[in-house]
């Protein structure tokens, strides 16, 4: 009943002091140590690389300071890849947050199966990005897909191998597919934190089911909405290399080559090291860039 | 405003019986309390009438027109709740002016309904605060604003008072009644404060296990309490009860013989309000006072009677009886005997 309550008084601030340095520094050392080597220092290698361009055979390198900077911003291919991702990432993001919220409200809405239903609905969580893109690449695989055969006996000629558009679509519904599951636990668990009072008071004020839940549900769930976004941002940006890479890696043309995509695809198929580590410079840039804006202005927005 | 009609009321979860049968006929612009201890079903029989629960049996009635099967927007009521439920992304103006905003209003007569029901509660400098730049006393307040600027039929109240501290609550009390008073909307209150509930109700309910014990304006209820449960529960310090025989023209409680007003034989069960009974030399019940507690306008005295029941008296003024179990007699007068039938605990009366 009070769960809608917060504190009148200011929370007490719990602070342990130490007497030593050992100790503290033993407790910060393994984060310290695995960001040392797994981000700091293969980021400073990137770094470093971005200034050099290596010979064709890898033997020998030779400084260029920002020229594959210069180069970069100049490739028409790497600003459609900019492109291509904000496309793709838009997609994603809305794809893997609106049906995960839409699940969430109808799950909430039961009383008695809520379990069942949520236990079901993680379950495409558990499935690894490269895996599920294999999946959706067999069941749109233009020649013995479950999905395209139907498709096909409807008259609809599916072809992502040949069609951008339909590969951006099976990639984005791919990618999203997964994310559903981790964004409808956020949701759900927010929507079953909302005080049932509150949507109570509501329904006798005179608001039905979705007039209470676009103004009253929704913008108490917005700290999760906010934390959602950043989060599948991040991910429609960084992880979803395994699917694209099974289902269209990276094509057809440029079709579906975002940034980190170009990354991987310059650095190891191309073999251009040095214009690879001045795109993930780039991207590490945008991400950050990205956050603080995210940060700056739509957490004005939400109501914690 | 409008009348509200019980008609055998009953909720069941699952198999449990929580409201086993109440009726009631609330008139236009009564003040009703619903009084009970936790777990009684006083809020499931408040939420039933919001239409926030079911009605498993039986049938409401607003305004005379069935409502068992209206939803709660449809039934015109307004809600206060206990945790006060404001929508805490909304200023105080938005608070009250939710409901007239779902309803269609414009803008400029939602503004004019606010402000004066802001007026009203005390709370026009607050309107752009958000509820939890509030008290626990304004936001209570805006609760009620909300309530009132939609002119409802009926006003629902679920412990409202209950999270405000105690003076506050006794501000609050005034408060509230005046306010239902000046508007003649009818009002369900429900408490499991029996201080609240006298001084607030025209009419009480006093529940108990999903029973309504006794339907009754605040003084019939302590006059001539219905049950042993509506007695004990309605007055403060509680009354006494006591196992008494009535034999040979008397009642005997232990040893003691006191006088028998109705000629009641066999055994009953006696009940005597600590604040009737008077010091007297002569008088039939002897008390061992084992502590007092002096409140300067009466004293409460704790003991026991010969036969070893627990034993309270709420004497006028300051007595300094020792407490070290020292006897006292008391007497009581024959109207404020009150007995019960030994295994329903319904009342019994001569007449």
């Amino acid at each position: 009943m009070g769960a809608g309550d917060r504190p009148l008084t200011p929370r007490m601030e719990k602070r342990v002091t130490f007497k030593g340095w050992l100790l503290p520094l033993c407790l910060i050392a393994p984060q310290v140590i695995i960001s040392a080597v797994f981000f700091f220092y293969p980021a400073g290698q990137a770094v470093w690389q971005s200034l050099f361009i290596p010979d064709p055979f890898g033997l020998s390198s030779q400084f260029v300071g920002l020229e594959n900077f210069e180069y970069l911003l100049g490739d028409p291919y790497y600003r459609a890849s900019f492109i291509t991702t904000a496309i793709f990432s838009t997609l994603v993001t809305l794809a893997a947050m609106i049906p995960a919220l839409f699940l969430a409200v109808m799950a909430d809405r039961l009383v008695k199966s809520a379990g069942v239903y949520r236990t079901l609905l993680i379950w495409p969580y558990a499935v690894a990005p490269a895996v599920a893109g294999v999946l959706w690449l067999f069941m749109f695989n233009t020649r013995v897909g479950v999905v395209a055969w139907y498709l096909g006996q409807l008259g609809y000629d599916w072809n992502h191998v040949l069609n951008e558009g339909e590969a951006m679509g099976l990639v984005v519904v791919a990618s999203a597919w997964g994310r559903i599951s981790y964004n409808f636990l956020f949701f759900f668990a927010a929507l079953q934190a909302v005080p049932r009072s509150i949507i109570e008071a509501a329904a006798i004020d005179g608001a039905r089911f979705w007039r209470r839940f676009f103004t009253i549900v929704l913008p108490l769930l917005s700290p999760t909405t906010f934390f959602l976004l950043v989060v599948n941002i991040v991910y429609a940006f960084f992880e979803t290399f395994g699917v694209i890479h099974t289902i269209t890696s990276g094509g057809p043309q440029q079709a579906t080559t975002i940034l980190v995509y170009k990354v991987f695809s310059d650095g190891f198929v191309g073999q251009d090291l040095g214009s690879s580590a001045a795109q993930s410079v780039i991207l590490l840039v945008v991400v950050g860039l990205l956050t603080v804006l995210q940060f700056k202005y739509i957490e004005k927005r939400v109501h914690y | 405003m409008a009348t509200v009609e019980l008609d055998n009321i009953k909720k069941r979860f699952g198999p449990t019986e929580v409201i086993k049968g109440v009726s009631v006929d609330v008139e236009d612009g009564e003040f009703i309390v619903i009084v009970g201890p936790s777990g009684c079903g006083k809020s499931t029989l408040l939420r039933m009438v919001a239409g926030l629960e079911t009605i498993t049996e039986g049938e409401l009635r607003i305004g005379g027109t069935r409502a068992n099967d209206l939803e709660p927007m449809d039934r015109d009521i307004a809600m206060v709740f206990q945790n006060y439920a404001l929508y805490p992304h909304m200023s105080v103006a938005q608070n009250m002016g939710y409901g007239l905003r779902i309803a269609g209003l414009p803008k400029a007569e939602i503004a004019a309904k606010v402000q004066g029901a802001a007026k009203l509660l005390q709370l026009a400098e607050l309107l752009d605060r958000k509820p939890k730049q509030l008290s626990g006393g304004q936001r209570q307040r805006v609760a009620m604003g909300r309530a009132i600027v939609r002119e409802p039929k009926v006003f629902l109240f679920d412990e409202p008072l209950s999270n405000l501290d105690a003076k506050l609550r006794v501000q609050m009390r005034l408060e509230i009644r005046e306010l239902q008073a000046k508007l003649g909307i009818t009002a369900l209150y429900v408490t499991h404060d029996q201080v609240e509930a006298m001084t607030m109700a025209d009419r009480m309910i006093v529940m108990n296990e999903g029973i309504a014990e006794q339907i009754g304006t605040p003084l019939d209820v302590y006059e001539r309490p219905a049950s042993l449960f509506a007695a004990q529960f309605i007055g403060s310090p509680s009354m006494n009860v006591v196992r008494a025989e009535g034999r040979d023209g008397a009642l005997h409680v232990g040893d003691m013989g006191l006088p028998n007003p109705t000629g009641v034989s066999g055994p009953v069960m006696l009940g005597l309000r600590p604040e009737h009974l008077v010091p007297d030399a002569q008088g039939p019940i002897t008390m061992q006072v084992m502590l007092t507690e002096p409140l300067g306008a009466n004293t409460l005295l704790h003991g026991k009677l010969p036969d070893g029941s627990a034993f309270t008296a709420s004497l006028s003024g300051v007595h300094r009886v020792g407490h070290g179990g020292e006897a006292l007699r008391l007497s009581v007068a024959a109207e404020h005997m009150h007995l019960f039938d030994a295994t329903s605990g319904a009342r019994m009366d001569g007449d």
